[in-house]
């Protein structure tokens, strides 16, 4: 296959960046999208030119931690599938790919397509864990856990922080991150005792990181690569307005 | 047991916070929109010649009385849209604000995967619903911006407007952004509010847009049928 690329480049400390044009050719059809940079990237090195920064490190789609948008969408063309398992068939001999990456405030960019998610970690900080004391691990039937609740929760935790849901929101806003990780422990009988602090502290960090409001577009549960569905954030909404109202 | 994520001032922090502010948008428009299908519904009453018409406009001001005195309850109703429509408009600013400051650089090349055309113009569509207001006020309840204006004859104003086509054009316009406003908008209170789910989902939607098509056939009815030549 005969590619060419649009990449952002932005050498690290930057705060502008520019769109450099690659042509490529002698792609597999059954390279993924990572490898085909891959390949991009020795041909620069041996040239003696700045390899493309990117983000990767499984590339089996379970860490999260690739992540570009990919002619305007986040992991690209193909629903449930991460960078990494995104394969090369998807795409036809001859097209233009613009490369870019998570744009948004909260996701400075490192360099080139590499962006920091600490914000992400700081919302976890705020309440993405139940408070117990540590130790040996409890007997396991001291708590039932209902076998709806545990689905729901393990569908919640699911989310591998990848920030694809922030990149797609025309409001830069990680309300479905954010709401993933409420739900998978408002789903719990472990996460109820912290559950109404928890939303209230996580939604506050969340928005003092900079990023902006849902308003309900539903491009984050589209792209998601874990399919987390918009449903989640409605689960949020209702547990603001108890900790609100009667809690 | 202590707890790390402590309750105290949860209360405030809910209420300031992007969800809070959504929250207040979600009751605020679900109250306009709530006015607003009554008024379509009572604009319905054109067609039943000037006399009914005016005299539907007088009852309003009877509403209620004499548990309240005569015209009370619409200054009521009046004093209630105007606070409701300025939080909408202050929660939907400010929120604005901080999405435009949360995405500083765009993106060269945009894909929506999903997103419907009325979900993405919520924010122009309302200042233009906002400009409507204005003028269609000073036109049809005030009398100002009406050629002719008597106080009372509510028909007679309609019709005196409405009469020149690019008044009824306008009109038009303004009344299919109030459909497309409405079409995302009952839906998203809704989710706002957490009133969705997934088994509800479909069926919310599906009444979200009828109610803005209902919307926008009943407000469109009355400038077409005067262009049309309906005089009563
Ligand atoms: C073709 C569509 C419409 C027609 C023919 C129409 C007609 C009228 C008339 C005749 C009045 C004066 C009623 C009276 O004084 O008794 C009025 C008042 C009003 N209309 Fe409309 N209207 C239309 C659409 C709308 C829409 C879409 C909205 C809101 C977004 C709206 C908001 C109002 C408001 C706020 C008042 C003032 C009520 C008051 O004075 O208390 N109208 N309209
Ligand atoms: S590299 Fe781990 S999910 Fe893509």
């Amino acid at each position: 296959m005969r590619l060419t690329l649009k990449v952002w480049r932005q050498p690290k400390g930057a705060t502008k960046g520019h769109f450099e044009t690659y042509e490529t050719d002698g792609v597999s059809p059954d390279m993924s999208f990572l490898e085909m940079l891959d390949v991009v990237n020795d041909r620069l090195t041996l040239d003696g030119q700045d390899p493309i920064a990117f983000d990767h490190d499984c590339r089996e789609g379970i860490c999260g931690t690739c992540g570009m948008v990919i002619n305007g969408v986040a992991h690209g063309p193909e629903r449930a599938t991460t960078a990494c398992q995104l394969h090369m068939r998807h795409f036809r001999d001859g097209d233009v790919i613009h490369i870019e990456p998570w744009r948004a405030a909260a996701f400075p960019v490192i360099k080139d397509l590499v962006v920091d998610r600490g914000a992400l970690d700081r919302i976890m900080e705020a309440g993405g864990f139940v408070t117990a004391p540590t130790g040996a691990a409890p007997e396991a039937h001291s708590t039932l856990v209902p076998k709806e609740a545990a689905d729901a929760a393990f569908e919640a935790a699911a989310c591998i922080q990848c920030g694809a849901c922030v990149a797609a929101c025309p409001n830069a806003s990680a309300m479905l991150f954010t709401a993933a990780k409420v739900a998978h422990l408002s789903r719990l009988p472990q996460g109820q005792p912290e559950r109404y602090g928890r939303v209230v502290k996580m939604v506050a960090t969340h928005d003092a990181a900079g990023f902006g409001n849902c308003t309900n577009i539903g491009e984050c549960a589209a792209v998601c690569p874990k399919e987390i569905k918009l449903d989640t954030i409605t689960a949020l909404n209702r547990d603001v307005i108890s900790s609100t109202l009667f809690q | 047991m202590t707890t790390t994520l402590a309750r105290s001032g949860r209360r405030p922090a809910a209420l300031r916070s992007t969800v809070g502010r959504k929250q207040l948008m979600a009751v605020t428009g679900v109250l306009w929109f709530g006015f607003v299908f009554l008024h379509m519904v009572g604009m319905l009453k054109f067609f039943t010649g000037p006399e009914s018409f005016d005299h539907y406009s007088h009852w309003l001001r009877t509403l209620f009385s004499p548990l309240f005195p005569h015209g009370w309850f619409l200054w009521l109703q009046r004093g209630g849209l105007t606070v409701a429509l300025l939080l909408h408009i202050w929660a939907a600013t400010s929120l604005t604000r901080q999405s435009r400051r949360a995405r500083p650089v765009r993106y060269a090349r945009t894909t929506n995967v999903q997103a419907t055309y009325a979900s993405r113009t919520m924010r122009w569509g309302g200042v233009i619903i906002l400009l409507f207001i204005v003028y269609h006020l000073l036109d049809l309840s005030m009398g100002p911006a009406n050629p002719g204006y008597v106080r009372g004859e509510v028909f007679r104003n309609t019709v005196a407007s409405l009469e020149r086509w690019p008044v009824a054009i306008a009109y038009l316009l303004a009344v299919g952004a109030v459909c497309l406003h409405l079409y995302h908008g009952v839906w998203s209170a809704l989710q706002t509010m957490g009133a969705n789910s997934p088994k509800r989902d479909a069926m919310i939607r599906r009444v979200s847009k009828t109610v803005g098509l209902l919307v926008f056939v009943g407000f469109a009815s009355v400038p077409v049928a005067i262009l049309l030549g309906y005089r009563g």
